[in-house]
């Protein structure tokens, strides 16, 4: 009898131990991140540092600020948003409501599927090499990389991710209510507007919150297609560079308080996504429960 | 007659409205047949035997071949055995944790701890990759003073291990629970329960959940970059720097000599991600029959 007791204690600690990875390595993660940027706040001040538009490396005078990639960053992102929200419905409705369980749907399927699992180096080449050169010989712009394409091949990668969580919201909406609305004369289009979407928002929603949590930290694409400059961005078609696609792109050769700086852009970052994912995972998790 | 025309106008709204849904779902699949088409159409006339035993030229070579009109010389070896080694070395470590942690929250639903490490789960699956990077650069590269292949694996690893914590999860909770209680009404211990019953019945699943991650982490190339930094010859020390394929592709991709390079590592990449999805997908399928 104690054997058996004593196994099952045993293999429980070693549950609970390998659980407590996943604190430790997010701690870690934490504790990382703020300890290497604290010189730079500690030189700087928190809320300087956000504001300051300065980005200079000359080694006399050197002044680290986030705000031209904090503004990179909300921008590449909305526009990234808007250009995925229409696509993005269009296909949850198509395979969530139209073609619901038809061999149709399973094909779109598949193609958003695999549309996901491109690794986004090949996204950043393809964004490069065919769609830079179309912006480029429409005159919209010279060098053709910045934050319009760099938005456009954003939104096609983050379609799959909110087209099929909004799939599986829209799929949930009880067969009775639309019956109900359908027998009252509805038509397909009103059923969708009256009853789907009120029943499914808070659902879609989320999965547009999680879509642009991927967004934010997107890294190799953007940096591929951003154009990488450090000022301000003024318009759409400027070039800019976002928080994370500074750190991929002058992490390799920084020291000292540069380091420290593109730490604190990391954290930031961080914070930005963590914010991000758990409101989009609560309302998630809020909605599910209600059910 | 008012009513017939404002029928009317509600149909044809409908209709056009389904219409649209239908022209918009086209247009998002347009990309995927582009983009494969694309990295098809460049990379496929340097697929040879040769790009995957030889290692990537350097840029002198590459334009004397160009210049005599031949193929480049050399392939992406170093960038196939990179990716390779770091792929192995990262499920060695993220498979046993992550399905250890993942039966943790298959078990404990309603444990404040467990929901606690289920929101970090979470959080952890949501970092971007070039954070994961920089911190193991931290935590690794920094004490030991170098770049290595296995800064690589840790790095790769921390972005497996969330997503398999959730496939584990999943594929547990479908489990019915008059399978344990069988188990435990037999006998067996809890340990035995979870390792000979539930595991067993649920490694179709958790075998999907791994291959996926191994599809998502294959292309990673932000947390390699500052971890294993890169290496043009092949060689088996994983305390040395070393390259991946994606890796290949990032450093190499504004070079205009290496170009037929690139595309064709994009081609190699991206057939090889799409096989394992693919056949994760028919491995799940089968599986739930």
């Amino acid at each position: 009898m104690y054997n058996i007791f004593s196994k099952n204690q045993s293999f429980k600690t070693l549950l609970n131990i390998s659980a407590g990875i996943i604190p430790l390595v997010c701690s870690g993660i934490l504790l990382a991140l703020v300890l290497n940027s604290f010189n730079a706040f500690s030189e700087f001040g928190f809320f300087n540092f956000l504001s300051s538009k300065e980005w200079n490396q000359s080694p006399n005078n050197e002044s680290y600020g986030a705000l031209p990639f904090i503004s990179g960053t909300l921008l590449t992102t909305a526009l990234a948003l808007v250009l995925c929200i229409p696509l993005s419905l269009s296909v949850a409705l198509f395979n969530g409501e139209y073609y619901k369980g038809k061999t149709i749907s399973n094909v779109l399927n598949t193609i958003v599927d695999l549309l996901a699992g491109i690794p986004s180096v090949i996204y950043g080449l393809w964004g490069f090499y065919v769609l830079r050169p179309v912006v480029m010989s429409l005159g919209l712009s010279s060098q053709g990389s910045g934050i319009l394409v760099a938005s456009v091949v954003l939104a096609i990668m983050i379609v799959p991710y909110a087209a099929s969580l909004s799939a599986e919201f829209i799929k949930l909406v009880p067969k009775e209510y639309k019956e109900s609305a359908y027998s009252m004369g509805a038509t397909r289009f009103e059923v969708i507007r009256y009853v789907i979407f009120p029943m499914a928002s808070s659902g879609i929603f989320s999965s547009f919150i999680l879509a642009m949590g991927r967004a934010l930290g997107e890294t190799m694409t953007v940096t591929m297609l951003i154009g990488n400059t450090n000022q301000m961005p003024q318009s759409l078609l400027d070039t800019g560079n976002t928080l994370a696609s500074i750190v991929a792109n002058q992490f390799g050769e920084a020291d000292g308080l540069k380091l420290s700086s593109l730490f604190a852009l990391a954290l930031l970052l961080f914070i930005i996504t963590a914010i991000t994912n758990l409101i989009g995972k609560i309302i998630i998790k809020k909605k599910s429960i209600s059910k | 007659m008012n009513n017939t025309i404002n029928n009317t106008r509600r149909l044809v709204t409908s209709r056009g409205i389904h219409l649209l849904v239908c022209s918009l779902s086209i247009i998002t699949s347009i990309p995927l047949v582009f983009i494969i088409g694309k990295v098809f159409f460049e990379g496929i006339h340097n697929l040879n035997l040769q790009f995957i035993t030889k290692p990537t030229p350097n840029t002198f070579n590459a334009m004397i071949a160009i210049n005599n009109g031949e193929n480049i010389p050399g392939g992406i070896a170093n960038g196939i055995v990179g990716s390779f080694i770091m792929l192995i070395l990262a499920s060695i470590i993220a498979i046993p944790i992550g399905i250890l942690c993942g039966t943790y929250l298959a078990e404990n639903r309603h444990n404040k701890f467990a929901k606690c490490i289920s929101y970090m789960t979470d959080l952890l699956q949501g970092t971007p990759s070039i954070i994961i990077g920089i911190v193991v650069y931290a935590w690794v590269v920094i004490p030991s003073h170098g770049y290595s292949a296995i800064a690589g694996s840790i790095a790769l690893a921390v972005m497996m291990l969330p997503l398999i914590v959730r496939s584990t999860e999943e594929a547990l909770k479908m489990l019915p629970d008059s399978l344990k209680e069988s188990s435990l009404a037999l006998g067996g211990s809890y340990g035995k329960t979870i390792l000979k019953v539930l595991l067993p019945s649920a490694s179709g699943s958790i075998f999907t959940g791994v291959l996926l991650a191994v599809s998502r982490v294959v292309g990673e190339t932000a947390p390699i970059t500052f971890t294993a930094l890169g290496c043009s010859m092949v060689h088996w020390n994983i305390d040395q720097p070393m390259s991946s394929i994606p890796l290949l592709i990032w450093q190499f991709y504004n070079d205009p000599i290496l170009q037929p390079l690139v595309w064709s590592a994009s081609l190699f990449l991206l057939i090889f991600v799409l096989f394992i999805n693919i056949s994760a997908k028919i491995i799940n399928n089968k599986s739930k029959k």
